[in-house]
């Protein structure tokens, strides 16, 4: 690299995050992953209970939940698509939608398939 | 200087924003469709058995052959590695703020233990395959050992990148080599290192969690 590019890299810490907010998402990120394996042990490991067995029907849609808040949280922060130029978010955001409509697919298709498969 | 060698000599796009950092996003970018492939794979194909482990690795399982196969997952473990790839990201922000205000001895301490929490990772994961191949789940197994460490394979052999890159990075800093103005190498590597803790929030769940 060259010894001249000083201007790029100083515009792009005026927006970003004060250290006290970096810190308090990382705590909310550890408090997301506690929840989460708090919820499996209550509801399937072995903690479970009479009331984890009640959040059975809830298990998976809360863990995705979860999940998606923690990766939404080190997107906007920890990534800086919150403060960064926008066309950023859009070249990760796009790409994202892709993946997951190839994930969601591929699941419908695969559950077609058994059904098919066992009706046949 | 003209406006195009200024252009030049600043990274920059037509846009105004560095190139180099539009390009570690779209190689992000990519990297979604790259590991979109593999946990569809993975989900697609985690119901499917003959032999071995699986697919109830949470739990004692008997195969219809009589076979008789122990939990192989190892929740507490993970749940560790899991926590430090979280903190990693902390660590690698708090470093790129440090470079970014010039503190070099805060540099080289966040991201030493950004390198740390990485290479903690990499441990872990060494283990569990190891673990994993002693209770008889491998590669060829079955359809729930093949996709399930390629997913994780493939991730796993991400974090090790990200660690060299890091490392190299460490030694640029010790070297008085990242000064403020050059704070963006390692925002750059600090992006890719996020995006391998995301895939993780993602795979964590799916692998590891979901019954």
């Amino acid at each position: 690299m060259d010894a001249h590019a000083p201007e790029t890299a100083a515009a792009h810490e005026p927006g970003h995050p004060s250290t006290g907010m970096y810190v308090k998402i990382g705590v909310i990120l550890f408090v997301l992953t506690a929840l989460e394996v708090g919820l499996y042990e209550f509801t399937y490991g072995g903690h479970a209970s009479t009331g984890g067995a009640a959040l059975q029907p809830f298990f998976v849609p809360l863990l995705l939940l979860l999940s998606a808040g923690k990766f939404a949280l080190v997107a906007m922060f920890y990534m800086h698509l919150k403060q960064d130029h926008r066309l950023f978010s859009g070249v990760f955001v796009f790409p994202l939608i892709i993946a997951t409509v190839i994930i969601l697919a591929l699941i419908v298709l695969e559950a077609y398939h058994f059904a098919f498969a066992r009706s046949g | 200087m003209s406006d195009h060698a200024h252009a030049i000599e600043h990274h920059e796009t037509s846009t105004g924003l560095d190139s180099r950092k539009l390009a570690i996003w779209t190689f992000i970018g990519s990297e979604c469709l790259f590991f979109a492939t593999l946990i569809s794979n993975y989900l697609v194909h985690k119901e499917t058995w003959l032999t071995g482990p699986g697919p109830f690795p949470h739990q004692e399982w008997v195969s219809p052959a009589g076979q008789h196969f122990e939990p192989i997952i190892e929740i507490p473990l993970v749940t560790l590695g899991t926590a430090l790839l979280l903190f990693s990201s902390l660590f690698v922000v708090l470093a790129l703020a440090n470079a970014q205000r010039g503190n070099r001895k805060g540099l080289l301490l966040w991201l030493g233990m950004t390198i740390m929490c990485g290479l903690f990772f990499v441990g872990m994961q060494v283990y569990e395959f190891t673990h994993f191949v002693h209770k008889g789940l491998t590669l060829k197994t079955n359809l729930y050992g093949a996709s399930f460490f390629t997913l994780t394979g493939f991730h796993g052999t991400h974090v090790t990148l990200g660690v060299i890159w890091l490392i190299t990075l460490w030694i640029e800093a010790f070297r008085g080599k990242i000064p403020p103005a050059k704070s963006l190498n390692l925002e750059i590597a600090a992006l890719y290192w996020h995006f391998v803790d995301v895939v993780w929030i993602v795979i964590f769940p799916v692998v590891y969690l979901i019954t």
